[in-house]
């Protein structure tokens, strides 16, 4: 386990080039889900259970397209 | 534009960006794999290099694209809740097998081949090089099983108590990652990858050439780039005679549109472009049989019989039929009456099939549009041989030591490059432009796939993305094209 650990501790140390391709990896992820994720890409049925779910779906599949909402993305 | 548009645009916009990293890490994961063998046979230094500079703009490549296959699970959940709520675990599942495969075989295999050159031993490398490669490979197919699904929904019943459909036994994963499509369309994308990855070795190999830099490293990485691209295309042929085949049996409008065929028939005939067109032909790509029936799109919206003797029923009996089934599933959902609630069942199961066209309004819903999907597929196959006669050229004067000099065709190579993405993107034009209105062929539209939103917020994440993605596609382009000036460490000779 201990060389394995040593193994990506060199690995990284030791970069060149490869070094600012982790930092784009960083920024890429910390964009990805520190604000887009949660600003704004929160999911349409967050918090319903899975009845609830089903029910809003079925309600979908059944009934009239419903009309646009203006309460998403946390804007 | 409406929230549809805007929604279907984000997405189209978010998979495009995706495919631009995707072939390149499938096709130059082979070509440095194939040259890291040949410095573990031939014990060639030459070779390490030579795969050492591949690799680098491998990881450049690697680095930007990472995670951009994570937005679109991000607008499954909240532009097509509906959608992602209606296929449950069965898309889950696949997208979770490769996400842990993923991550787990990258963080592994990918660390050895970059930390590991002077630590692990040869042979150990070249497999974790492979194995990179491999990797990758397979990741695709779990989401090319869940594409293939949506487009040939196999293996699946619909539960009306919980409004999903659901895979019921562990035969029923098996016919789902077995499905026809997906196999097809896993083999002609990963093929198209190395056709990519030849493409660009041979065309960034050339621009040494044409700069009289690393003309040994040049020659050789066209070889190998050549040959990798040149196998790609030949399978991307057969593969593609095989997504020709499944289109005509489960989805015959995607045809009709490719070919713009309004009335279809016996011995029908392939276009290549308006007013050029092969006898026969059509018949023999989507049936392989010259007497074949292929529908055109109005044989679609009128019924016809099929090849096998089938009567298909017109568009209207379809909306018919697929009324039926969302009445039956109201009352399912509605009533306490057990009798009542057997038979809305039985209707429903019944008729479950063609649920997806009770939401359409009128039969011509069903008709993609024919002329983005017409000249998609003209391109794809256009720049596929033109693709495979540059390979063809390139590799046979690199194999015969006569490229000295031929700065035309440098040049060509080059403009090569982006015509392999365009090439590429043409072909998921067809595949996905071509089976709308449908997000599961059949079963559902995208119009009721949609989450309930407003297009306003859904233009304002399109933008944000459209900045953010040609931000990092401008990184990426500025890095790898400081590593190519850089150049390879193999001697300047």
């Amino acid at each position: 386990m201990n060389s394995v650990w040593c193994f990506y501790r060199d690995g990284f140390r030791n970069m060149t080039w490869g070094r600012p391709l982790i930092w784009l990896i960083l920024l890429k992820v910390f964009i990805l889900f520190a604000i887009l994720r949660v600003f704004f890409f929160k999911p349409s049925m967050a918090g319903l259970n899975d009845e609830e779910r089903s029910r809003v779906v079925g309600e979908r599949l059944t009934g009239p397209p419903a009309p646009p909402s203006e309460n998403t993305y946390n804007l | 534009m409406d929230v549809i548009a805007w929604s279907r645009l984000q997405f189209a916009m978010t998979a495009a960006y995706h495919w631009l990293f995707v072939p390149f890490t499938l096709g130059v994961a082979m070509v440095m794999a194939v040259m890291e063998t040949l410095y573990v046979v031939k014990k060639d230094e030459f070779w390490k290099k030579t795969a050492q500079f591949w690799m680098k703009l491998f990881a450049i490549n690697f680095a930007v694209g990472i995670a951009t296959g994570i937005i679109l699970e991000f607008e499954f959940g909240t532009n097509w809740s509906n959608y992602s709520w209606f296929v449950g675990d069965l898309f889950g599942a696949p997208l979770a097998i490769e996400g842990i495969l993923a991550f787990f075989m990258e963080a592994t295999f990918f660390a050895v081949m970059f930390f590991g050159w002077d630590k692990v031993s040869p042979r150990f490398h070249l497999a974790s090089t492979w194995l990179t490669g491999i990797g990758a490979t397979i990741s695709a197919y779990w989401i090319l099983v869940a594409n293939g699904w949506m487009q040939n929904p196999v293996g699946t019943t619909f539960n009306p108590e919980t409004v999903r459909s659901e895979m019921a036994s562990a035969a029923a994963f098996w016919e789902v990652i077995s499905n026809p499509v997906a196999v097809s369309k896993f083999f002609h994308s990963v093929t198209s990858g190395w056709v990519t990855g030849g493409v660009f070795v041979v065309g960034i190999s050339c621009w040494y050439l044409l700069k009289n830099r690393q003309k040994k490293f040049a020659k050789a990485s066209i070889l190998v780039g050549s040959i990798v691209g040149i196998v790609g295309s030949f399978a991307v042929m057969l593969s593609g005679d095989a997504s020709g085949v499944h289109a005509a049996e489960f989805q015959p409008m995607k045809l009709a549109a490719a070919e713009g065929l309004e009335d279809g028939g016996r011995k029908a005939a392939f276009t290549i472009v308006p007013g050029i067109k092969i006898p026969g032909m059509l018949s023999i790509l989507a049936t392989h049989d010259i007497n074949g029936f292929v529908p055109g799109i109005n044989d679609i919206l009128n019924g016809y019989t099929d090849n096998e003797g089938n009567e298909i029923p017109s568009v209207a009996e379809k909306m018919a039929m697929g009324r039926e089934a969302l009445v039956a599933l109201s009352i399912y959902r509605t009533t306490d009456d057990p009798s009542e609630k057997a038979e809305a069942r039985y209707a429903l199961e019944e008729n479950v099939q063609y649920m997806g066209y009770g939401h359409l309004e009128k039969p011509e819903d069903v008709i993609p549009p024919v002329g983005v999907v017409f000249w998609a597929f003209r391109f794809m196959i256009g720049l596929g041989m033109l693709l495979l006669l540059e390979l063809l050229v390139v590799g046979f004067l690199a194999w015969k030591d006569k490229l000295e000099g031929k700065k035309w065709l440098f040049i060509a190579a080059l403009v090569c490059i982006p015509l392999v993405y365009i090439c590429g993107q043409a072909g998921w034009v067809v595949a996905e432009v071509g089976r709308q209105p449908w997000t599961i062929q059949g079963l559902l539209p995208v119009n009721v796939a949609i989450s309930s939103l407003s297009a306003g917020a859904v233009k304002t994440t399109f933008f944000l993305f459209l900045a953010i993605f040609s931000l990092f596609l401008v990184i990426e382009i500025r890095i790898l094209i400081g590593a190519i000036k850089k150049g390879p460490e193999t001697p300047n000779e």
